[in-house]
């Protein structure tokens, strides 16, 4: 986990009061005091088995939020960042990522188009200051106004395939309507004007809404959707589970799979990347390391013997050297089996190559095998 | 939870059981709740000698690793190997699923351990910050 932004005093979101009511687990994660996981409600695998089969909620407003707005905001949307935000109409949301000159990340976004000339970045908690500075700083020559609203929100996330029936139960916006990666604005909860978005970070179905940051205001709703969930069983969900269910999705997790060392194609996300968009910030070291070949990719792990790879732990080959590292790895709760991604060179990617990691000395063996670990059933609502 | 009073403890979370010669070892209900839904348990083989402090195993829940520490020595005669594939038994009965069972060298090393008063004590004080 990247340290950079912890602080002497962990910064709290309006929600910290509700998550110690429900006796939650309280970590620092990059300077935020967040709940880990709610032991007496859940616990980390009934959370996590909760958003696979019914519903869970999150407090996600440690993520920030950055707005883009004026006549040049497509210019300068698109410089930095590499999908391609041209085709976007309003109400849609793309993930994409903004990088460094060297091809690599500063951060993963996901762009909303909120209006003809007005986008809004979400990003993550633990680069927000990075990231706002970054923004200002490489959107100035274009004729917009770069805006931090990263305090303005308490982000909920309703996630799980009951999460639309919740959320439904609390909203005049008709939910059937908006579509994956599509937002709305709706009243919710009595509060005019919401952004609701069919967005997440669990590789299910689910959505994100921002309301008021105000205490008693973000107290409210989330009693209202652990209310309203109450009848498809939804239990409050805590980082723990979000990291577990992001790696069977290969969600990739800032300052694991994507950082500033690691280029977009070794990180396998150019699906996201649009080379023909035209420049942007990155796209030319892109170009030099494709020529040159890459030398490393993100693959998927599974034990073959007992062990559970985990975070930093080595990969290596059947011989015993040393050839990578494991980004991001755990006992998969819904999966239940021990799984990781990994940066191997590109001659162990192959699926079902067999490699080693190295876990407390001891090399326990591992197959590459496909990802996403987990791809939700396709069923529309 | 109630400590078992014929057991002892570590401030590492390990309790021991004592009967003649033989030792049983097993994690606190304290470390199961602390550590979460358990997932991975690793044990020594039979005959494996234990040092009183030194790690004799390991175990996993889906977020943690914590090693598991001898309370005493001896010579490991039984391991519980339903806990290789029953991990979450740790977490149900955390001073039912022992872990080990040993030839103690010197049984009265229990003595150097906590009682389970003073190990709620010791639990309680680390838990009130």
């Amino acid at each position: 986990m990247s340290s950079e932004t912890v602080a002497a005093t962990p910064r709290k979101t309006a929600l910290n009061p509700v998550h110690r009511q429900m006796g939650a687990k309280m970590v620092d994660f990059n300077g935020w005091d967040m709940p880990v996981e709610y032991p007496p409600v859940g616990g980390l695998m009934k959370e996590h088995l909760a958003v696979r089969n019914g519903v869970g909620v999150f407090d996600v407003s440690h993520m920030g939020d950055i707005r883009i707005a004026g006549p040049q905001a497509l210019a300068a949307v698109q410089h930095i960042t590499m999908n391609d935000a041209a085709g976007m109409a309003i109400g849609q949301c793309r993930y994409s990522a903004m990088l460094y000159p060297q091809g690599t990340f500063v951060d993963d976004v996901i762009v909303h188009r909120m209006g003809d000339d007005d986008y809004m970045l979400v990003i993550n908690a633990g680069t927000r200051e990075k990231d706002v500075s970054w923004v200002t700083e490489n959107t100035r020559q274009f004729d917009c106004k770069a805006e931090n609203l990263s305090d303005n929100y308490t982000q909920i996330a309703i996630q799980g395939p009951k999460g639309v029936n919740t959320l439904q139960k609390l909203t005049d916006a008709d939910l059937s309507q908006v579509k994956f990666y599509w937002f709305t604005h709706g009243t919710v909860c009595g509060l005019p004007n919401i952004l609701i978005a069919r967005t997440g970070y669990t590789a299910e179905d689910g959505f994100e809404i921002y309301v008021p940051t105000d205490e008693p205001t973000s107290a409210r709703v989330w009693y209202a959707v652990m209310e309203a969930g109450k009848e498809f069983g939804i239990v409050p969900c805590g980082l723990g589970a979000r990291n577990t269910l992001r790696l069977e999705g290969r969600l990739p997790l800032y300052g694991h799979e994507i950082s500033d060392s690691i280029n977009v194609w070794e990180a396998g996300l150019e699906r996201f990347l649009k080379m023909e968009k035209g420049d942007f910030t990155g796209r030319a070291a892109l170009e030099r390391a494709k020529a040159d070949g890459i030398k490393r990719t993100l693959v998927g792990l599974e034990s073959v013997d007992r062990g559970i790879p985990r975070d930093g732990y080595k990969v290596l080959d059947l011989k015993g050297k040393e050839i990578g590292y494991v980004t991001s790895g755990s006992y998969a709760p819904f999966l239940k089996k021990n799984i990781a991604l990994a940066y191997v060179p590109m001659e162990h990617s192959a699926i079902g190559s067999e490699v080693a990691v190295e876990i407390r000395n001891q090399p326990v063996k591992c197959k590459v095998i496909p990802t996403p670990f987990y791809k939700r059933p396709k069923k529309q609502s | 939870m109630a400590y078992p009073a014929d057991y002892r403890y570590t401030k590492e979370h390990e309790w021991l059981k004592v009967e003649g010669n033989t030792g049983t070892v097993g994690i606190t209900d304290h470390a199961q709740e602390s550590l979460g839904d358990i997932v991975f348990v690793e044990l020594p083989k039979v005959g494996t000698e234990l040092t009183a402090g030194k790690t004799l195993g390991t175990v996993e829940s889906v977020k943690a690793v914590s090693d598991i520490f001898a309370p005493a020595s001896g010579t490991v005669t039984e391991v519980n190997e339903a806990l290789n594939t029953s991990p979450e038994q740790v977490n149900k009965d955390a001073h039912g699923a022992w872990m080990v069972k040993v030839k103690l060298k010197d049984p009265s090393e229990a003595n150097r351990l906590l009682s389970a008063a003073d190990y709620e004590k010791y639990v309680a004080a680390e838990g009130g910050h």
